[in-house]
């Protein structure tokens, strides 16, 4: 039988505000234990929560940012339930009516199509602490730190139809939340994780199949990886004539596979009623309208202006802008190039990338800023290097600091352009090789390559490429 | 007239034309609690030192010439209210050993006017109860006679100062906590608007009901300390930003054309005849003086009950599920694991009636039953604040009894909770619609050879408590009822 698959995720952005949503304390990551926690985040007796209005403006910004509908009142409920981490013993989040509903982005799939993914909702609501089991012998501790951390959380339709997809949609999520700069992403940090619901059809049938939820996935990698175990699983227990149950399963990534951490039937009842501490949530149009004013080029339009004005294609854009920094490196690089986008954006993607990834930098911590690249890319577009000898400056630059002129100069890696120097390389060369030559002459012309070869070497690589393959070309044929 | 008799702004007057000192009068006030406090159970604690210090602050402010109206005056606060530095129990073993590290911002404001704290009040616990007898601490006795309860949840403040032990304390009303006890102990006691005084710092029982006020000797009093209560303050919500008026200098507004509405539906035949008939006394005493008296029909009204002990319950379901002996308040001894923690910490810390809200409001949050009861009771309270909207668009306050009967005895209501429920008949509504209303004195019944206060409630629109005020200023002008002491503390 064929399946379908249908996914939707539920993806937990935690917000960059600097305090929490309903109280004064830090939100920065790594303090010691319950050092950043108020009374209000303790859930000390007589305290009460005040809405963070900070956080109220990054929602209205992402929900501008995916077209949705700004809610112009929303409320705040209790989801109620004991645990050590969750001081109140409820936690405070928008229920029946989020403040962000009815949003949409578009994915890229692997065929070059576009397909659009929905936004059903974005609510507010606060994070719990953390409960820490390892470190105490039959003990548990509690760091209260994370504990009501303002999170947005973004619930996608069951519109994603693979792992694929849903990763796509993910990374687009990923890079819209820092392109607004509402949550800096950082995923081992936990500021930015998903859940997944997954489940499988028959491929026709309309009725979607029982869901399973994927709880707290926290790298690109795991939602891939369990969501097609996942999809495994739930085929195997259908086609070996099982049920698959409404459960909320958790994924071990040592393992590779999903676990089922609890039933329906084991489910909290979280008996949500309108949080009485705080107001309903009302949004003017002049909020959203200076928010609106403010937001910044999106990376979809980014996108689309990078394959308008540098002619690149709709990868390579996608690709440049995943990051505004990344956008703006290379905006950089080209500006002051003063034009050459192709070759930038194979260089940014290239070597650059490649550099950053290997030394796990961001590129805002790249070691060859984008002046620098602008530079060296310079001197490939005025023949003074060849783009071969450019990937061994760069190589120095990022290793040594220093600009591309300076390695260039002190290494003697000017390209030789002249041409009686280049033909007395390849004079050199013929006389070293009469065997080969005479082959070469005799019809092999597979030989041209090893006579390319062994004259770029005699000048050290130095050569220009395309006059020495002409001058060769001429000599050689005698 | 003895000092501890005095109203507070006597007391005042004294404190400026320099006839006693802060320090006087503090020490007064500790020896009466010394002497009288223990058999009427009043206070939690008594913060002695802490007193001594205030008061010496507050001559010195005065030496300087820096007093207001209220500096050197002693009070004390509901133990709900968290005192840094200070046990604040809330009448509960839960909370038996909680030192709060902060000050409510009831608590700031009135230390800020200068008042000097005598201590914490008794309460019933969490302030669930209408008697005081729900306190881990035990029950109170009222001073009209000790074989009788004080009401609540306010109890201690109530007897406190209907006993002379402290010219004015504070108190918090969800259901009635400040004008039933203030009504069984023949003081004036003033519920706010809701959200014309902070709820930060005070231990909450039902958040959208719970409104700190006061209970003193005379509704100028009241005019006093809600002056110094009230006002904006930016870490409670739910507190609204508008001007607070100038109490005192409205209390001279006169009865003339004041437009009384009498509530037909609070003489029932649930209403003791005799409380009945003093209310109507009280009632004609208006109309003799100017007020334009009618009645009015608020036919929702009798809904009142049912409704707050749906929404009530609910929200305190989930306000006390943060006492779970993890962090502060009672913990269990050697708990096996997490769910033994919870229910052994939680099973012993809470009293039985807590329990029974608790369950009662988690009952009506579950899921299947939440429409039935949680969000019904929601459209009712809509119903009951549309019928108060209708009459005061025809009148400018509402008039009735605070409470059904004079104090009851002690014991003889604790048995069945739905009596004990039925109490609070009067002033429930006015939580339910966020009304100012107060309690005033309107004369004795005799019960077993003793002389049992009656109150009589005025209930006006949001923000209306300066017409409350004057209203029951202006009784007072013409009527002693309020200036009756408890005998044997004369």
């Amino acid at each position: 039988m064929e399946w379908e698959t249908v996914i939707g995720l539920e993806i937990h952005a935690q917000l960059a505000t600097r305090s929490k949503i309903f109280s004064a304390a830090a939100t920065a990551y790594g303090a010691a234990p319950n050092t950043q926690a108020s009374l209000v985040d303790l859930g000390y007796p007589g305290v009460l929560p005040v809405l963070n209005g900070e956080a109220v403006t990054m929602a209205v910004r992402f929900g501008l940012a995916t077209g949705a509908t700004i809610a112009r009142r929303s409320v705040f409920a209790r989801k109620n339930y004991f645990y050590p981490d969750l001081p109140k013993g409820y936690q405070i989040s928008q229920y029946e009516r989020p403040v962000v509903e009815d949003g949409s982005l578009e994915i890229l799939l692997d065929d070059g199509t576009r397909k659009t993914i929905g936004i059903t909702r974005a609510h507010l609501e606060e994070d719990a602490g953390k409960s820490l089991h390892e470190d105490f012998h039959g003990l548990s501790g509690i760091d209260l730190n994370r504990a009501g951390t303002p999170l947005l959380e973004i619930v996608s339709e069951p519109d994603l139809r693979s792992a694929k997809e849903a990763v796509a949609y993910m990374k687009k999520i990923h890079t819209l939340v820092r392109y607004l700069g509402i949550c800096d992403g950082n995923m081992q940090e936990g500021s930015f994780r998903c859940d997944a619901n997954v489940s499988v059809r028959p491929k026709g049938q309309a009725e979607f199949g029982t869901r399973a939820e994927i709880k707290n996935l926290n790298s690109f990698r795991f939602v891939e990886r369990a969501i097609n175990y996942e999809i495994e699983r739930q085929i195997d227990v259908i086609a070996s004539g099982g049920k698959v149950v409404q459960e909320t399963r958790l994924y071990d990534s040592d393992r590779g596979e999903t676990r089922s951490m609890r039933s329906k039937e084991e489910a909290n009842d979280y008996r949500y009623f309108p949080d009485p501490d705080l107001l309903p949530l009302a949004i003017g149009d002049d909020l959203i309208e200076s928010v609106r004013a403010a937001l910044p080029e999106l990376p979809d339009e980014k996108s689309a202006r990078f394959v308008r004005d540098f002619g690149l294609s709709e990868y390579d854009a996608g690709v440049l802008t995943a990051s505004r920094e990344m956008a703006g490196y290379y905006e950089t690089v080209v500006a002051r190039l003063g034009g050459q986008p192709k070759l930038a954006a194979n260089w940014v993607m290239g070597e650059l990338s490649s550099a950053l990834n290997k030394d796990s930098l961001d590129v805002t911590e790249s070691r060859v800023g984008a002046d620098a690249l602008a530079g060296l890319l310079t001197r490939i577009v005025d023949d003074t290097i060849s783009g071969k000898i450019a990937k061994d400056v760069f190589e120095a630059m990022w290793n040594e600091g220093r600009d591309a002129d300076t390695i260039i100069e002190a290494k003697g890696l000017k390209q030789i352009t002249d041409t009686s120097a280049i033909e007395r390389a390849i004079d050199e060369v013929m006389a070293k090789n009469p065997q080969q030559l005479a082959e070469y002459r005799s019809g092999k012309d597979k030989l041209f390559g090893f006579f390319v070869g062994q004259a770029m070497k005699a000048t050290q690589g130095k050569a220009n490429p395309a006059q020495l393959n002409e001058l060769l070309k001429r000599k050689l044929g005698g | 007239m003895s000092l501890h008799t005095l109203t507070v702004a006597e007391l005042a007057a004294g404190l400026a034309a320099g006839r006693y000192s802060s320090l006087d009068l503090t020490l007064h006030f500790l020896g009466r609690i010394e002497r009288l406090g223990p058999e009427l159970n009043a206070f939690v604690t008594v913060t002695a030192d802490r007193a001594l210090e205030d008061a010496r602050q507050a001559d010195a402010a005065r030496a300087r010439g820096e007093a207001g109206p209220l500096t050197g005056v002693p009070i004390a606060h509901k133990d709900i209210f968290c005192t840094d530095g200070i046990l604040t129990t809330c009448s509960s073993k839960m909370l038996s050993g909680f030192v709060a590290p902060y000050d409510a911002t009831v608590v700031a404001r009135w230390k800020a006017a200068g008042t000097v704290l005598l201590g914490k009040t008794n309460m019933d616990e969490f302030a669930m109860g209408s008697s005081n007898e729900t306190s881990y601490y035990g029950p109170v006795r009222n001073p009209w006679d000790p074989a009788r309860v004080p009401g609540g949840s306010s109890g201690g403040s109530a007897a406190a100062v209907a006993a002379c032990l402290a010219p004015a304390a504070s108190g918090t009303d969800t259901g009635g906590s400040i004008r039933q006890p203030a009504a069984l102990t023949n003081l004036t006691g003033l519920k706010p608007t809701y959200g014309r005084v902070s709820r930060y710092g005070m231990i909450a029982f039902a958040s959208s009901l719970d409104q700190a006020g006061m209970l003193a000797r005379s509704a100028e009093d009241a005019a006093l300390l809600l002056s110094a209560m009230a006002g904006f303050d930016p870490r409670d919500s739910t507190c609204v930003d508008v001007p607070v008026p100038g109490y005192t200098a409205e209390l001279a507004t006169p009865l003339k054309g004041l437009r009384v509405g009498v509530i037909r539906e609070f003489f029932d035949k649930g209403l003791d005849p005799a409380v009945g008939r003093l209310v109507q006394d009280a009632i004609e005493t208006l109309r003799a003086n100017g007020a334009v008296v009618r009645e009015v029909s608020l036919p929702a009204l009798p809904l009142s009950v049912p409704t707050y002990y749906v929404v009530a319950p609910a929200e305190c379901s989930s306000n006390l599920s943060r006492f779970d002996g993890v962090r502060f308040g009672h913990r269990c001894d050697s708990p096996r694991d997490l769910r033994d923690l919870y229910e052994r910490s939680r099973g012993e810390g809470f009293g039985d009636e807590v329990k029974r809200r608790i369950m009662t409001g988690t009952y009506v949050l579950s899921a299947g039953y939440y429409d039935a009861y949680y969000l019904k009771a929601q459209k009712v309270r809509q119903l009951i604040a549309a019928d108060f909207a209708r009459a005061f668009a025809e009148v400018d306050v509402v008039v009735g009894p605070t409470s059904p009967t004079a104090a009851f005895g002690l014991g003889s209501k604790t048995s069945d909770p739905i009596t004990m429920y039925l109490n609070d008949i009067y002033t429930i509504g006015a939580n339910l619609a966020g009304l100012p209303a107060i309690s005033i004195p309107c004369g004795f019944v005799q019960e077993g050879g003793k002389d049992l206060p009656v109150g009589m409630q005025l209930v006006g629109p949001h923000f209306s408590e300066s017409r409350l005020l004057s209203a029951s200023h202006q009784y007072q002008l013409l009527t002693d009822w309020h200036r009756r002491v408890p005998p044997g503390f004369e």
